[in-house]
């Protein structure tokens, strides 16, 4: 009797503790589902400087905000629900306000989790880069000489110059961005003067070709 | 129209034998004492006065002191982060606290989404709602372990993407957006569908402070028990009224000794007879007191 109910009671306690694991894992996979779809939308967040690339910048940043709020400029927001980015991580929207390069770079600093690198010193700053997605708009291209997000850039000269070019028949100087330069501030697309930022930061992965793959492309 | 209508029902017996005031003392400092961390956090980028950074996933008090949630870092590591000094300071440092004060004192005095829970219940008494589905109260662990599995599988602090604590003191700092849909979700399913479903019973965030809990030096006892009338107030106003049987009814220690209580001292404030007393481990006998 009493060996055969802790028999039953031992089977009990392995159909409950399988039933845990099982609703555990169910309840892991299926949250681990929804942050997956949910960093799909992070592709395009630009975040502070001196973070971590995206995947370790995900597991390390706590959302606390600390550089939010140690930034002057107001540049950086903790992301809400309905905005892109993950919610609770820091980003910026440069076309509302760019990152202005502090020398001392105190947002990264005020981080606790190294999420963004302390040390970093400015011009190393890898937000992303400025690409002239809307050439068409550009009025650099339309052979005048706007030349503004040239003249904004904090490392014009380095990061982005002018270039000599033609199109349809004209000859035109032609915003260049250097991406070995180019921090991806923003300044740029913030003063950009056509309706939606001619130039505009992306993050890099999204931003340059990357090396080529077939034998033409590739470094000889 | 008598505000004391607005007395909640399992306060009744406590307004009776000691007043209004004496019988919501505990729920008042409580209210405060949420009330004044969050403020803190808000001078900051409300008013500019910088007496603490950050908010409570992490933060930085007198431009000193780091303080960091032991939860949301420990997801952090189970997500691959590499752990770095201040964050792990100020996460010691806050588990080292809760282990004096008890661990699910964050429930019951700190977190914002207590009071929104307890508004559900509120209203719960008052309209005469009874549904209650019956909830396993050991789903927040399973939760917990699920969240930690989740964060390992996706190199992120996983529960962050849903949190309604983290979302609900964010709303106060900085911004919450369409989050208070949550906030939302979780007051209905406390009013419609089950008593007290998610800090009694859901929420990964009170089960880990729960374990911390285990240890805690404060605790509430029944040190006058034999006064009881069995009059049940406390079982109603309690979040978590298993925690009371032990120390009340039983035979042994008069502590409450589970990790699951908040000391929220809400029996403290409805017992009519002043059964129980906010003591400590060390004061009180683990065994039986008295005759
Ligand atoms: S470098 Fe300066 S301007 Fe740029 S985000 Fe950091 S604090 Fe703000
Ligand atoms: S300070 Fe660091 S951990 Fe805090 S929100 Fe900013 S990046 Fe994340
Ligand atoms: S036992 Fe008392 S102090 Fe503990 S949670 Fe219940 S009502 Fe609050």
């Amino acid at each position: 009797m009493a060996s055969s109910k802790r028999k039953m009671n031992r089977r009990t306690a392995i159909t409950e503790t399988a039933r845990a694991a099982g609703a555990v894992c169910l309840g892991g996979f299926s949250l681990a589902a929804l942050v997956h779809m949910a960093r799909q939308a992070d592709a395009r967040a630009l975040r502070p400087p001196g973070a971590q690339p995206e995947a370790d910048f995900l597991s390390a940043c706590v959302r606390c905000g600390l550089c939010v709020q140690a930034c002057p400029y107001g540049t950086l927001s903790l992301a809400e629900w309905g905005q892109e980015p993950a919610v609770g991580t820091p980003f910026f929207t440069p076309r509302e306000v760019p990152c202005y390069m502090c020398r001392d770079v105190p947002c990264a600093r005020a981080c606790p989790t190294g999420a963004l690198d302390g040390d970093i010193a400015i011009r190393d700053a890898n937000m992303g880069v400025a690409v002239l997605v809307g050439h068409e708009d550009c009025l650099n291209y339309k052979g005048m000489n706007c030349s503004i997000c040239v003249r904004v850039c904090p490392i014009r000269g380095d990061a982005i110059t002018l270039e000599p070019g033609e199109y349809n028949g004209r000859r035109i100087m032609i915003p260049t961005v250097h991406s070995r330069h180019c921090t991806g501030c923003g300044t740029c697309e913030k003063h950009c003067v056509t309706g939606h930022a001619s130039i505009r930061v992306l993050p890099r992965d999204l931003g340059l070709g990357g090396s080529g793959r077939n034998r033409a492309g590739r470094k000889a | 129209m008598n505000a004391r209508w607005l007395i909640a029902d399992s306060r009744r017996l406590g307004v009776q034998a000691h007043g209004v005031l004496r019988a919501h003392k505990w729920w008042l400092l409580r209210r405060i004492c949420q009330i004044s961390v969050l403020g803190l956090f808000m001078l900051g980028p409300m008013a500019g006065i910088w007496i603490a950074r950050g908010n409570f996933a992490a933060s930085q008090i007198g431009g000193v002191v780091p303080l960091a949630d032991p939860y949301i870092l420990i997801q952090g590591l189970f997500g691959g982060a590499s752990p770095a000094i201040p964050v792990v300071t100020g996460a010691i440092i806050i588990a080292l606290a809760y282990l004096i004060v008890g661990g699910r004192v964050y429930c019951g005095w700190v977190c914002p989404v207590n009071i929104v829970t307890d508004a559900a219940f509120w209203l719960r008494e008052k309209t005469g709602l009874t549904r209650d589905r019956k909830l396993d109260r050991r789903s927040r662990l399973g939760i917990l372990a699920a969240t930690l599995l989740a964060s390992a599988l996706t190199g992120t602090v996983a529960w962050e993407f849903v949190n309604p604590v983290s979302l609900m003191q964010r709303a106060f700092i900085s911004g919450i957006g369409f989050g208070w849909a949550i906030i939302l979700a979780v007051f209905l399913l406390d009013l419609f569908v089950s008593r007290r479903a998610w800090c009694g019973h859901l929420c990964p965030v009170g089960a880990f402070y729960g374990l911390i809990g285990r240890g805690s030096l404060v605790r509430v006892a029944a040190v006058n028990r034999d006064a009881c009338t069995d009059c049940g107030a406390c079982f109603t106003i309690c979040p978590e009224p298993h925690v009371i049987v032990p120390g009340l009814k039983g035979t042994g220690s008069p502590l409450i000794l589970s990790g699951d209580c908040q000391n929220c001292g809400g029996c403290i404030d409805a017992c009519p007879v002043d059964v129980f007393r906010m003591t400590t481990r060390l004061t009180v006998p683990q065994a039986r007191e008295g005759g």
